[in-house]
């Protein structure tokens, strides 16, 4: 293998790879670090910076870093990421003056469509560099689906008035109940550039025999939750079954339980493991009594005299084809009927445009949606962009931000005259944690402690009120200790062969196994021949030039504990722990031209 | 010196060995050597060697003298049973041990002041007692707890690292051996695992005195220019005989290699040594041959290195004063002490 290029800002920025997964890439690590030394805002400013909504994400993010987490593979369960972020957000002091002020105006404006995450956070990133951002939403407040359709059981509304406000505090107008029926007259305005960050609005149907008649009793998940949560809806049937294994079903069995539901269940085609629910949110259902009946196929709603009385399913199991594709076949059993008052349907989520007029230069693709640039987030109409749902379909918070940023710098290139095709490296800061001998700037005594829970409200409070948040958050002490089992990925083992002895030091106290000394060879051999196995392609080899004796280094990233012991063993220093940080690009960043800078 | 603890975590793939083990059980406390220190790699050897022969911890007792490598039974295995004695008395404490225990596996550790000059006496004699033990010399050519001054094993006309030139005689550990009787004698190099680690394991297999002379580079005082036991000038002078791989079970050895360069030697207990003969003149069963070989590499320059000399029918102290099979520490008092009568009888017959 040729020896690796650590100068390349993507080769340590995998080896975080919580901030890797992270559509935002938010710096985990290094506001882990923060929560343990007690710096809550420093540590809240860094996540307001990346990800716009640390109070709402810390409870609802659906934590692709997690699952990504280093710890997860050096033992059971990764770091407690995302409500570490909700612990900066809780513990943080006033942060409204460290906030940026609204820029002078530059009498360029731009409409953005949809109260949501994703117009949020092109409003934030625009409004201060003087843009004038008008948001239209058909809901009086701000905050789209997080406002409409999380339940505030899991977030409530303060944390959402909170961080809404903190963007239109920065000169934003917000033109709440004014919903967008026609792209045509919004381009005739002349806004200088139009987003589109409409959600994906509509509940998908389930159109089986009974639909029609049963009607009353019948209710699509996503709007259910939004007239709940506005308050139009107060209660609901003594038993409800819930269609549907994603998270939006999850929300509408544990809403049904807080409103009168005595006996909810939840029904999903497909098998428990399949289910598109995060594994937590199935884990909350379950602990609130609601049992998920899978591999049950809904055929007909029963209903008599215009009432309905009862579900009818088909069972089914799963075959997989030799393309491994998964196919669900009956099982020969009996139908089953499930006797039930309400049913909450909650079988996806679709994208709609009624709005946008064939004649309005927006191209769609065979599926109906948008004909959307993925780097860009600019439609076939160059000055109309699209980000969040509205441009690839139901996805979560933390991506609607993420294509927020890219639009917004998309847009303000475009005003600025600039190539919005061209897009500006990140800028990336590797410096050395020496302190002394063998002290460094971070902690690197690794604990090990396993995960700690999140402690709940007791079940019957929670279950009697539909505004009592159920988790409480991490009190410090918790918040410590969860805050010390973070590795420090970012803090990264930096080597340098000119200086190697090839004493070994490092290899007998590398704890993991991580670093071989052998000969190099092309990298499917060299997996084989390392000290400890190499299960994880994915994860990088770290491969030195060539050393005196003509082996070379090679470090398996997989596993590594960043305790720095390499580091500490090594006579010649050939080793350092150096701190990795990348600065994402974002509209307004101030060295938009500069290339990078990395050691 | 490393303050915090090794982490407890551990490559999740870790292999395991007959009891279960990973080679990280068979750790001790971190190291407060030098960062580089080659006994560190001496350290990691005895891990991987124990390891590798499945030893049960307890069975072992490590025992030490004075200095930095004496310091270093700390530092592995962590549940075996260790001494650490006065300085250059390890063989004696080792032979007492012994006497009394003779189930035990015995991994005496010194270094080249411990055992070339406070206890030069000491060695030689559990040498040519034929004490059953594995005697690990790490040697570094200085004394490193002291700043660096020549010890016995330092190579005249080597440097210090103030520029002063050695103008005494260097002790030959592995030739003293040799002559001393040794019945197993190797010499190796902190910086080559895969030629120690083997030579441990069959060292520690061996019934009789084994004797392992580890060149292991003191980072600190003698790993500069003009050393004759740094890093750079083993690595160049290294003039290895052999390469060993140990077989312990019957599982068949694997002939990868060209004809008639593996030699297999069959050890008392049925593990076998399997020899990959580097110097095809080399014959690791004479020990003239070897004295000769020694000396004749050494007036050129060369370091040897390998397995030396291998006796595998030797005999240990206990057949020679024909002992008791059974440990003398788990024979009860009438059985240790049987009285005047008794001893007034032996007293007659040798009258």
């Amino acid at each position: 293998m040729k020896p690796t290029d650590i100068s390349a800002p993507d080769y340590f920025h995998k080896v975080v790879d919580c901030q890797w997964a992270c559509p935002a890439h938010t710096p985990v690590p290094e506001y882990i670090r923060l929560i343990a030394e007690g710096r809550y805002s420093d540590a809240y400013m860094i996540n307001w910076k990346s990800n716009v909504f640390p109070g709402i994400l810390g409870r609802t993010c659906d934590r692709p870093c997690e699952p990504a987490c280093r710890r997860g593979r050096v033992e059971d369960n990764p770091v407690a990421i995302c409500r570490l972020k909700r612990v900066a957000a809780d513990f943080k002091d006033d942060i409204k003056h460290r906030l940026p002020k609204p820029g002078p105006k530059n009498g360029k404006r731009i409409a953005l469509v949809g109260g949501g995450p994703a117009s949020l956070s092109v409003a934030r990133d625009l409004a201060p560099l003087g843009y004038h951002c008008t948001v239209f939403d058909g809901d009086p407040k701000a905050g789209g689906m997080m406002r409409s359709q999380i339940p505030k059981f899991r977030l409530p509304d303060s944390v959402i008035d909170e961080e809404t406000d903190y963007i239109l505090d920065l000169g934003v107008e917000f033109k709440g109940g004014q919903r967008v029926d026609s792209l045509k007259q919004l381009l005739s305005e002349n806004y200088d550039a139009i987003f589109v960050g409409s959600g994906a609005p509509r509940g998908r149907e389930l159109d089986i025999p009974g639909r029609k008649e049963a009607g009353a009793n019948i209710h699509i998940g996503i709007e259910w939750l939004a007239n709940v949560s506005f308050g139009h809806v107060d209660k609901i049937g003594r038993r409800v079954i819930v269609l549907g294994g994603g998270n939006t079903a999850m929300d509408c069995c544990r809403t049904a339980r807080r409103l009168g539901g005595e006996s909810v269940k939840v029904v999903v085609r497909s098998g428990f493991e399949e289910m598109k629910a995060s594994p937590w949110e199935k884990e909350d259902a379950i602990h609130e009594d609601i049992p998920i009946l899978n591999y049950m196929v809904p055929v007909a709603f029963k209903h008599v005299a215009g009432k309905l009385i009862g579900v009818t399913f088909q069972k089914v199991r799963a075959e997989y084809d030799d393309k491994g594709r998964r196919n669900l076949v009956p099982s020969g059993e009996p139908d089953e009927t499930i006797p039930c008052d309400d049913v909450l349907v909650a079988v996806g989520q679709e994208n709609a445009f009624p709005w946008i007029e064939a004649d309005c230069g927006i191209e769609f693709d065979k599926w109906h949606m948008p004909k959307v640039d993925p780097k860009t987030f600019v439609s076939t109409n160059p000055k109309v962009f699209f980000g969040g749902d509205a441009a690839f379909g139901p996805k979560n918070i933390i991506w609607a931000v993420a294509h927020g940023h890219d639009a917004a710098l998309s847009i303000h290139k475009m005003l600025s005259g600039e190539d919005i095709n061209e897009r500006p490296l990140p800028e990336v800061h590797v410096s050395s944690q020496k302190m002394g001998i063998h002290e460094w700037s971070y902690d690197n005594d690794i604990s090990a402690d396993k995960r700690f829970k999140v402690p709940h409200r007791d079940k019957v409070v929670a279950l009697k009120d539909i505004r009592a948040e159920v988790e409480l958050g991490y009190d410090l002490k918790l918040a410590l200790g969860e805050a010390q089992r973070c590795l420090n990925c970012d803090v990264q083992t930096v080597f340098s062969a000119p200086l190697c002895i090839e004493c070994d030091a490092c290899v007998d106290i590398c704890p993991m196994d991580c670093i071989s000394f052998t000969e190099n060879g092309e990298e499917d051999d060299l997996r084989q021949r390392l000290k400890a196995p190499s299960p994880h392609h994915d994860q990088a080899l770290y491969v030195s030039g060539d050393l005196k004796t003509g082996r070379v280094m090679v470090k398996d990233e997989d596993v590594c504990l960043h305790c720095g012991l390499c580091a500490e063993r090594c006579p010649t220093g050939a080793w350092d722990m150096q701190k990795y940080l990348i600065d994402m690009v974002q509209a307004g960043s101030t060295c938009q031209s500069k290339a990078r800078s990395a050691a | 010196m490393t303050y915090i603890a090794k982490p407890k975590f551990h490559h999740p793939g870790l292999k395991k060995n007959e009891l279960g083990y990973t080679h990280r059980d068979y750790e001790g406390k971190i190291s407060t050597l030098c960062a580089g220190c080659g006994h560190d790699s001496i350290t990691a050897s005895i891990i991987e060697a124990c390891y590798e022969l499945s030893i049960e911890p307890h069975r072992v007792a490590k025992i030490s003298g004075i200095g930095c490598s004496s310091k270093t039974p700390d530092y592995f295995l962590g549940n075996s049973h260790g001494f650490n004695s006065v300085h250059g008395r390890m063989p004696s404490v080792l032979t007492g041990a012994n006497l009394a225990n003779r189930d035990l596996i015995y991994l005496g550790v010194s270094g080249d002041g411990d055992s070339a000059s406070i206890g030069f006496g000491q060695f030689a004699h559990s040498i040519r007692r034929a004490v059953n033990m594995t005697y690990i010399v790490e040697n570094n050519g200085v004394y490193g707890l002291t700043k660096g001054q020549f010890s016995a094993t330092a190579d005249r006309g080597s440097k210090s690292k103030k520029g002063v030139t050695n103008t005494d005689n260097a002790i030959d550990l592995v030739a003293i051996a040799l002559q001393l009787g040794a019945t197993f004698v190797a010499r190796s190099f902190s910086g080559d695992k895969t030629q120690l680690v083997p030579l441990i394991a069959a060292a520690i297999r061996h019934k009789g005195a084994s004797f392992i002379d580890v060149i292991s580079p003191c980072i600190a005082f003698n790993n500069h220019a003009g050393s004759t036991k740094s890093f750079d000038y083993v690595r160049e002078h290294n003039d290895a005989v052999n390469r060993l791989d140990v077989l312990v079970g019957r599982e068949p050895i694997s002939v990868d290699y060209a004809p008639g360069t593996v030699q297999v030697v069959e050890q008392h207990d049925g593990s076998r040594l399997a020899l990959r003969k580097l110097d095809a003149d080399y014959d690791p069963h004479d020990r003239l041959g070897a004295m000769t070989f020694l000396q004749k590499h050494a007036a050129k320059g060369q370091i040897v290195t390998g397995l030396l000399y291998v006796d595998p029918d030797a005999e240990d102290l206990h057949t020679h004063l024909d002992t008791v099979e059974t440990p003398l520490n788990t024979m009860d008092e009438q059985a240790l002490c049987p009285g005047s009568a008794v001893l007034d009888k032996i007293n007659a017959s040798l009258r």
